[in-house]
């Protein structure tokens, strides 16, 4: 029972922030600011719980797993949730609905938490549900503004559609080899072409959850219509979230088929930076902006996973995705206070920012290079690793292509940072009021994009996770 | 020596920059740091030769090692041989002399300073890499620096040429991502390590394709034809400082990749593009030349001799004779001197009459006796006059040209030599102009160069000097270095 308890620890303790979220409630009569004190401190908690008492196990017949690795990648997930809390004080303070906003958040990530553990199709299934339909109705938040509405609306008929496809996809490999665990199915594989149609089904559904082209056409819209909040929890734990339970699934279940979902991967990749990258460089708004260039960011992270090798694919996968928490949350955090404070979401209206706000032009400067991958940001090395793990394969022609594709998006990242540091205006946007959470948040992701990179025992420690 | 230090007082300088308060603290701030850089660089050449006089043979010297990122086999692995220290005092000597020149930088003062000592801060970790990932990492962090410098102290069409250099550059980088990712993989050593990818044979597959990505990539750097065109518009359009470090320093960073990563490592490869590199490199020398004779705008006569120059520089490593390749580097820290004072001397004039349109000056020496010495000076070393650096750099890699025997080698080497008559056009017309001939209504009340800038024309023109006078300093310090490439490349033939 008490080995239970420190397998499901981060499970069980998002579960009683949920509960104590719900008697709070029930309760009234505490303000908005106590309350997001109380779930950042419970958030902080766990965070830290999560690096002590990790080993392997399994719980309920091999239905949850647990490992070092995931457990690290819980934390990560858990971290960007603190940040989100973090950076988007101002907007939680001010919203009516705090506990249930949290609520449905906090059951989204306790989704994730179990994909991530999950170690049969049954078990993933459920987890990935509830990692979803909570985030459409957090797509909804800004009940004032008609795009919200139409945002959930996309969100969950697209999510139904993707959920409709993997069931379809799990269904047809049970019938081919009558298990749904794990462990089992790969001694079962044997590449025949029933097998190939469901590994087919199970990759678009990760492929519109993970937004590859050509699943991504509900990305754009949905973040922009969504608040802040809600865009960047679907773009960073959201994203990061799929990729990791996507490269686990791979790497563990469908190892023997990889000559088939190497070249999948392969091609969607190339198309899924290209058409991000060609999208991006039109953008007006900022959030959209930010959504194709993260739908291009996925395109690099199938990079690495069709390393297949999980030395070096999972590490450096995991890696990437804590280095984009820091850096697209700085992005989103630093549009946020700009939007929160005059309005403005266009590109253009950053013009001349730093002259009136050079804190969050640094930070935003430094996010943006991070997500183009120059150094000394963390972006490098999170890039320059995730292609020497696909270099491994020695596809150069692959390569090669990702490699100028990053020149592509150097060219949009740039596009931004030359509107704030350039660019004459004569009405810039005003000094912005900063809340000091949120300004805590970005110094917290500020030293993380350059500290992530530099520092290179980080990425040790998540290679020793491995053993 | 310990060669961190060549990092951390830069690093220093650009903290002690931020934290400053007033423009004038910031600038002395700057000035000492940069100060402090060459005084570092000549204790470092001290050291060096001290160390060769005790016997010490190794290759690289001052070897360090820590580790770093060991699962992917990264280490800060640093060490410098001749030819990193020649270009580390080129770097020193334009650090100081862009810092000065900078001193009346009204316009955002900390963020200029500290982006210039970022600069220089990339160049020398990149010049004592020997690690080929820090090499890379050090190479692509001055991406943003030079960005910023250009879009924001720039003049013209600043934004699009910032861009277009970003983005250029980036490309290079790539393509040596590529390169790099290639060697680290086909190696069959999975390491970054230079010095122990050379002690292996890298298979000649992947050198015939790995050298091209790696020269080409490190050639857009250094301007090879036909990627040189980022060069005028950012040199043109970038500040005083800007342009003397980018052609000064930047530029270089290409040219010595291509020496010692791609020439280097991959042998067989050379081997085999040599006579691609030597093409293309003579047509830069041309095309460059007579792409200048059209300009009447001085930052562009300048920048486009650059292509000219630093075709040279590709040249002689193409020809891969012992010789050449020793003109090559020569050429490079003569370039460097030269085209930072060059540039400088341009901003100078350009700060007071407010044109560099060369038809709209004239008679400046009655005005303004210093800058238009300095300016004679610089143009006549140019166009290769003995005594000057130019000359030096330029000769031996002609005589290393024309070692190479047949026709092909001999041709090329003799389409180069054309150029110097081209170079003695477009230089004697437009340093005539600007200079001499009646002065220009409303130049009269002009002033001569400040202290600040008397210093910085003086210290580029005694490294000018240095070399002219006394080429065999230069020729020791490189010949080892070079002698190591010629090794490998002679043990394939």
């Amino acid at each position: 029972m008490s080995e239970l308890i420190t397998i499901l620890k981060s499970e069980l303790t998002i579960t009683a922030i949920i509960f104590i979220l719900l008697f709070i409630k029930l309760g009234k009569g505490i303000n908005n600011g106590t309350l997001l004190g109380i779930i950042q401190l419970l958030l902080l908690v766990n965070f830290i719980a999560g690096f002590f008492m990790n080993y392997e196990a399994s719980a309920f017949d091999t239905m949850y797993q647990t490992s070092p690795m995931i457990a690290f990648q819980k934390s990560i997930l858990n971290l960007g949730v603190y940040l989100i809390s973090l950076l988007f004080a101002d907007w939680f303070k001010k919203t009516e609905h705090l506990a249930e906003f949290f609520i449905l958040m906090l059951s989204a990530l306790l989704g994730m938490f179990l994909l991530l553990s999950s170690g049969n199709f049954l078990m993933f299934y459920l987890s990935l549900e509830l990692a979803t339909i909570p985030v459409a109705a957090l797509a909804n938040f800004d009940l004032q503004k008609k795009v919200s509405s139409e945002a959930a609306m996309k969100m969950i008929l697209s999510s139904a559609f993707s959920s409709g496809i993997l069931l379809f996809g799990i269904s047809i490999l049970y019938g081919v080899t009558g298990t749904i665990s794990f462990a089992e199915l790969p001694a079962l594989l044997n590449g025949s072409t029933i097998q190939i149609l469901a590994l087919v089904f199970l990759f678009s559904a990760f492929a519109f959850k993970l937004s590859i082209v050509p699943f991504h056409l509900w990305t754009a819209d949905v973040y922009e219509g969504s608040p802040f909040a809600v865009t960047s929890f679907l773009s960073v734990i959201s994203k990061g979230a799929i990729a990791f339970v996507f490269v686990s699934t791979l790497y563990r279940v469908f190892e023997p088929m990889h000559v088939v979902w190497y070249n999948m991967l392969m091609v969607l990749s190339v198309i899924t930076m290209i058409v991000g990258n060609l999208f991006a460089l039109r953008q007006q708004n900022i959030k959209r902006f930010l959504a194709f260039s993260s739908i291009a960011q996925v395109g690099f992270i199938l990079v690495a996973i069709s390393s297949n090798s999980v030395t070096q694919g999972i590490p450096s996968v995991v890696y990437f995705v804590l280095i984009y928490v820091f850096s697209n949350l700085a992005a989103f955090g630093v549009a946020a206070t700009l939007a929160a404070h005059s309005g403005k979401e266009k590109i253009d209206d950053y013009k001349g920012l730093y002259q009136t706000n050079p804190f969050l032009s640094w930070i935003l400067a430094l996010a943006l290079f991070s997500l183009a991958g120059i150094p000394p940001t963390a972006g490098f090395f999170g890039k320059l690793f995730l292609l020497t793990a696909g270099a491994s394969q020695a596809n150069y022609a692959f390569i090669t292509i990702a490699a100028l594709n990053m020149i592509v998006s150097l060219y949009y990242y740039l596009r931004v940072v030359r509107s704030v540091f350039m660019d004459k205006n004569d009405n810039p946007i005003s000094k912005a009021v900063i809340d000091p959470f949120t300004k805590f948040g970005l110094i917290i992701c500020g030293v993380g994009i350059v500290c992530t990179g530099l520092v290179s025992w980080i990425y040790d420690y998540i290679v020793s996770l491995l053993n | 020596m310990n060669l961190l230090l060549l990092l951390l007082v830069p690093l220093l300088t650009a903290l002690a920059v931020l934290v400053m308060q007033n423009k004038q603290q910031i600038r002395w701030a700057a000035f000492i740091g940069a100060s402090a850089q060459l005084a570092l660089a000549f204790g470092l050449y001290a050291a060096y030769q001290s160390a060769r006089h005790a016997g010490q043979t190794a290759a690289f010297v001052f070897e360090k090692k820590y580790n770093w990122f060991p699962d992917w086999n990264i280490s800060l692995h640093f060490g410098v041989d001749g030819i990193a220290i020649a270009m580390i005092l080129l770097t020193a000597f334009v650090v100081v002399a862009g810092v000065l020149v900078s001193w009346n930088v009204e316009k955002m003062t900390k963020e200029f300073y500290f982006l210039l000592i970022l600069l220089s801060f990339g160049a020398y970790g990149f010049f004592i890499s020997l690690d080929l990932f820090i090499l890379f990492f050090f190479l692509e962090i001055a991406v943003i620096p030079k960005y910023l410098l250009i879009g924001i102290w720039g003049s013209g069409k600043k934004e699009y040429a910032a861009n277009k250099l970003a983005l250029m550059l980036m490309g290079g980088s790539a393509l040596v991502l590529v390169g790099l990712l290639g060697t680290y993989f086909g190696g069959t050593g999975k390491t970054f390590d230079l010095l122990q990818l050379s002690s292996i044979h890298i298979p000649v597959a992947t050198q015939m394709i790995c050298f091209p990505l790696l020269f080409v990539g490190f050639g857009v750097f250094t301007a090879l034809f036909p990627f040189h065109t980022w060069v005028p518009d950012g040199h043109s359009s970038a500040p005083t400082a800007g342009s003397m470090f980018l052609a000064g320093i930047s530029m270089k960073l290409g040219g010595y990749g291509c020496l010692r990563v791609a020439t280097y490592m991959m042998p067989e490869g050379a081997k085999e593009y040599a006579n691609v590199i030597i093409v293309l490199s003579s047509i830069a020398i041309l095309y460059g030349a007579f792409a200048t004779m059209m300009q009447k705008d001085l930052k562009y006569i300048n920048a486009y001799s650059s292509v000219s120059h630093c075709g040279f520089v590709l040249l002689g490593i193409g020809m891969l004779t012992k010789t050449a390749m020793t003109g090559a580097v020569m050429q490079m820290v003569s370039h460097g001197l030269m085209t930072a004072l060059f540039f400088a001397v341009i901003g100078m004039i350009y700060e007071r009459t407010h044109t560099r349109q060369v038809n709209e000056m004239g008679g400046l020496l009655k005005v303004m006796p210093f800058i238009s010495t300095v300016l004679f000076i610089v143009g006549l070393c140019s166009l290769g006059l003995p005594g000057l650096s130019g000359f030096v750099a330029e000769m031996t890699v002609f005589v290393g040209s024309w070692q190479n025997a047949d026709a092909f080698h001999r041709i090329a080497t003799i389409a180069a030599c054309m150029s110097i008559v081209v170079t003695a056009v477009y230089i004697l017309r437009a340093v005539g102009q600007t200079a001499m001939g009646p002065l220009k209504a409303g130049y009269s009340n002009l002033t001569d160069a400040k202290w600040n800038e008397k210093l910085a024309a003086i210290i580029l023109i005694v490294g000018i000097l240095i070399i002219g006078i006394a080429p065999f300093l230069l020729n020791d310090l490189i010949k080892p270095g070079t002698e190591i490439i010629m090794q490998k490349i002679q043990a394939v033939r």
